[in-house]
């Protein structure tokens, strides 16, 4: 059998894949592979500006496609710059592979010219890792990355390929990954554990579905059963960050997403419930508030594809080892199967309309300020019947879109949520653009976020990118301002946007189309020139500076101390409630 | 304010690996990177290829982070099993240690008498001193080393715990 080079093996194992994309920065220890890249017929290079863009860009891909995201990228500062994106992937669980160059198999350890201990430093940010010491094992390697970067509770996976592996010949042949010794994720459930949560189902009084993440992660079918599960048992839905789009905003049964900054009646509905069926979220601290108030009436049926989600924040009666799309498959089966009807809810959605009717989403307007939270109702009402992708930096803003955005399909919305990455939103939207070039991808940022990868407007140049960024511009680092003003008498240390760039200059620099909205007047107007511009656009929205994110829980409450508008902050908080993130 | 802190219990668990670079580290760094403790940790190759490895790693914590350890140990790749013989009924643990004392007259006669009730060999001496080589269960060591330090002890090296079920499954 003929011999290729690592660099090959490494390409042909891509292509093999289905990899159309990568994302990447080059430099001296991954030479040989952009040489083996030099006019590929079909791997498509996306050239970033900062690795740790591409890693965002990456998982944007991914997000939004349903696709692993590769990365590419040299040794050292290349793979150190990456680590921060390769961290959100975890937390987010996003399939994403990372190929980083190494110095020679002879030089690790000599402290050689960009050598860093790659594997060492992403042992604990990655699902896996593997340092590559022969092209012979290459292609095993490669093709199990992405099997573990896929399957079970997706995650990011690095392969770290020193220079003279990329170089050196071996045979290659597709390997054969019928069988891993120790890495078998369990996707199917129990049987008996759907009998059992169907029949608590089946007698809920008060049940909540509450959803996230993992039913995105399972494909399309996790969106289409959960809407067939909440239909058959007419309960309420509500949803976590990073599972929005699941469930259909415009459905009658959506009670909005939940948490510190959720609506006040997902809130309620948690609290007063009598049964709480988590389907792919894992009862982060932003979701559940203080632990020892949180559901306290509630039995609790916790399904994740990950068995350390269960049991690891709150313990729950019948915790349920699988997939998300598989495990709703076998509860709506058991459910027909058993002769079950939806049960009568009325008490509980006549007590569920109690709490929405308090509004906790209204915001005071018809001022001569942009509220943020109407740029956001105007960009929804804008896209709405389009195809759109809304990512998100970190921050007010990101919470107003969770809010005001509503979405009623899968992979539309790309946010950083467990690890909270500023400096997320842009990249993601020019990989979701990459994937999806049809649609119409919008970040919304604020206007610190939006500078932590600002270099990426030049990518989003080079591909003729049309990607749209709507920064929700108010002077400040919002969240850090509000947090101040809660809890620190309104001191709000370092948290001022000095010396901000001219946006709509800066976007023209880079020759992108830039908008200045400034008043209430040029909002519709704006976006919709946002919209139907080509080419990518940055606008300043300048929207009123100090308005806070409400409702809220501050840190250390219960579901039922959420705070509804200003007249409720106190300034102060107990140093316990002070210690809490 | 204070920081308060959950009664803890004792748990040996048995990890098999597979034996491949940085699994150690991998194994030790979880432990630090989510704040579990370890009292001992043993590591050694046991097939004959050479292609698993059983690492024994003596912990202590609450039964819901006990459940949480070994959870978060079975999700890594290269990790084929994870016992809790504590949990998992009656077993059997040993450990061995070195013991080195010095000491002449009353003291070394002494050394040794206590060495023969414990059943450790001397397996090296001098006129002054001993180094004794005890197997055991963790107590027992300790109340061997206990007694040699009224004895003129000058260093102990151990091995931490390695364990296995009782029976023949």
């Amino acid at each position: 059998m003929s011999e290729l080079s690592g660099a090959d093996i490494l390409l042909q194992c891509l292509v093999d894949l289905g990899v159309e994309v990568v994302f990447g920065y080059p430099g001296g220890a991954v030479l040989p592979i952009y040489d083996a890249l030099y006019n590929h017929p079909t791997i498509k290079h996306v050239l970033v500006r900062h690795e740790q863009g591409a890693t965002h860009m990456a998982e944007g891909y991914a997000r939004s496609t349903g696709k692993p995201g590769v990365v590419l990228v040299t040794s050292g500062p290349g793979a150190t710059n990456a680590i921060t994106g390769i961290t959100d992937a975890l937390m987010d669980s996003i399939p994403m592979v990372v190929i980083s160059g190494q110095v020679a198999t002879h030089l690790i350890g000599s402290d050689a010219f960009q050598e860093a201990d790659t594997v060492g430093l992403t042992r604990h940010c990655t699902k896996h890792n593997y340092l590559v010491k022969s092209p012979e094992r290459l292609a095993h390697i490669v093709h199990e990355a992405f099997h573990i970067a896929t399957s079970g509770r997706p995650g990011p996976v690095v392969i770290d390929i020193p220079k003279n592996v990329q170089v050196a010949t071996a045979p290659y042949e597709r390997p054969d990954l019928s069988s891993h010794v120790s890495y078998r994720p369990q996707v199917k459930a129990d049987p008996a554990l759907i009998e059992q949560a169907v029949a608590m189902i089946a007698a809920a009084e008060r049940p909540i579905l509450y959803t996230g993440g993992g039913v995105i992660n399972a494909g399309p079918e996790g969106s289409t059963l959960l809407r067939e599960l909440a239909a058959l048992t007419g309960a309420p839905v509500t949803s976590t960050l990073m599972g929005l789009g699941a469930f259909p905003a415009s459905s009658d049964q959506w009670l909005g997403m939940l948490g510190m900054h959720g609506t006040y009646e997902a809130n309620m509905a948690m609290n007063k419930a009598d049964l709480i069926v988590n389907i792919g979220a894992r009862f982060d601290d932003r979701v559940t508030g203080r632990l020892d108030a949180f559901s306290p009436g509630s039995k609790k049926i916790h399904i994740d594809v990950d068995r350390s989600s269960i049991n690891k924040i709150v313990m729950t009666d019948v915790g349920i080892v699988a997939d998300a799309a598989s495990a709703m498959a076998d509860l709506i089966a058991a459910w027909k199967k058993a002769g079950h009807k939806a049960a009568d809810l009325d008490e509980w959605w006549a007590r569920i309309a109690g709490w929405r009717a308090r509004k906790s989403l209204a915001y005071p307007n018809g001022g001569a300020e942009i509220m943020p939270q109407q740029a956001i109702a105007s960009l929804f009402n804008a896209t709405k019947g389009r195809d759109c992708i809304i990512t998100t930096e970190v921050g007010q803003h990101q919470m107003w879109a969770a809010q005001h955005y509503h979405f009623d399909a899968p992979n539309k919305w790309l946010t950083s949520g467990g690890l909270g990455t500023m400096g997320y939103g842009f990249p993601a939207a020019i990989g979701a653009q990459m994937g999806n070039p049809d649609s119409l991808v919008v970040c919304v940022a604020g206007d610190a976020s939006i500078q932590m990868n600002i270099q990426e407007l030049g990518t989003a140049t080079q591909y003729r990118l049309p990607v749209k960024i709507f920064i929700l511009n108010n002077e400040y680092m919002g969240m850090v301002r509000q947090w101040q003003e809660l809890t620190y008498e309104s001191r709000y240390s370092e948290s001022y946007s000095d010396s901000l760039p001219d946006f709509v200059k800066l976007a023209e620099a880079y020759g992108w189309t830039g908008i200045r909205i400034e008043g209430p007047q040029e909002l519709e107007a704006g976006i919709a020139q946002m919209i139907e511009t080509p080419g990518p656009v940055m606008v300043d929205c300048r929207v009123a500076k100090l308005t806070n994110c409400f409702p809220m829980i501050p840190s250390g409450a219960a579901h039922t101390e959420m705070l509804l508008d200003p007249s409720q902050i106190s300034g102060t908080l107990a140093d316990e409630a002070k210690a809490l993130v | 304010m204070h920081i308060t802190e959950e009664l803890s219990e004792r748990h040996v668990l048995s990890i098999t690996v597979t034996n491949e670079a940085g699994i150690l580290a991998k194994i030790a760094g979880l432990f630090t990177a989510r704040g579990y403790n370890i009292e001992s940790l043993t590591v050694a190759d046991i097939s004959d290829n050479h292609q698993v490895s059983r690492i024994t790693i003596v912990t202590n914590g609450p039964p819901r982070v006990i459940d949480q350890i070994i959870a978060q140990l079975d999700r890594l790749v290269p990790v084929h099993n994870v016992a809790d013989l504590t949990a998992n009924g009656p077993f059997v643990e040993r450990e061995l240690a070195l013991v080195k004392v010095a000491g002449t007259g009353e003291h070394r006669i002494e050394a040794l008498r206590i060495a023969d009730i414990f059943r450790a060999k001397v397996v090296d001496t001098t006129t002054t001193s001993f180094i004794f080589e005890i197997t055991g269960p963790t107590d027992k060591i300790n109340t061997f080393v206990g007694l040699m330090r009224e004895l003129g002890l000058v260093e102990v090296g151990r091995t931490g715990i390695v364990g296995m079920v009782r029976g023949r499954d």
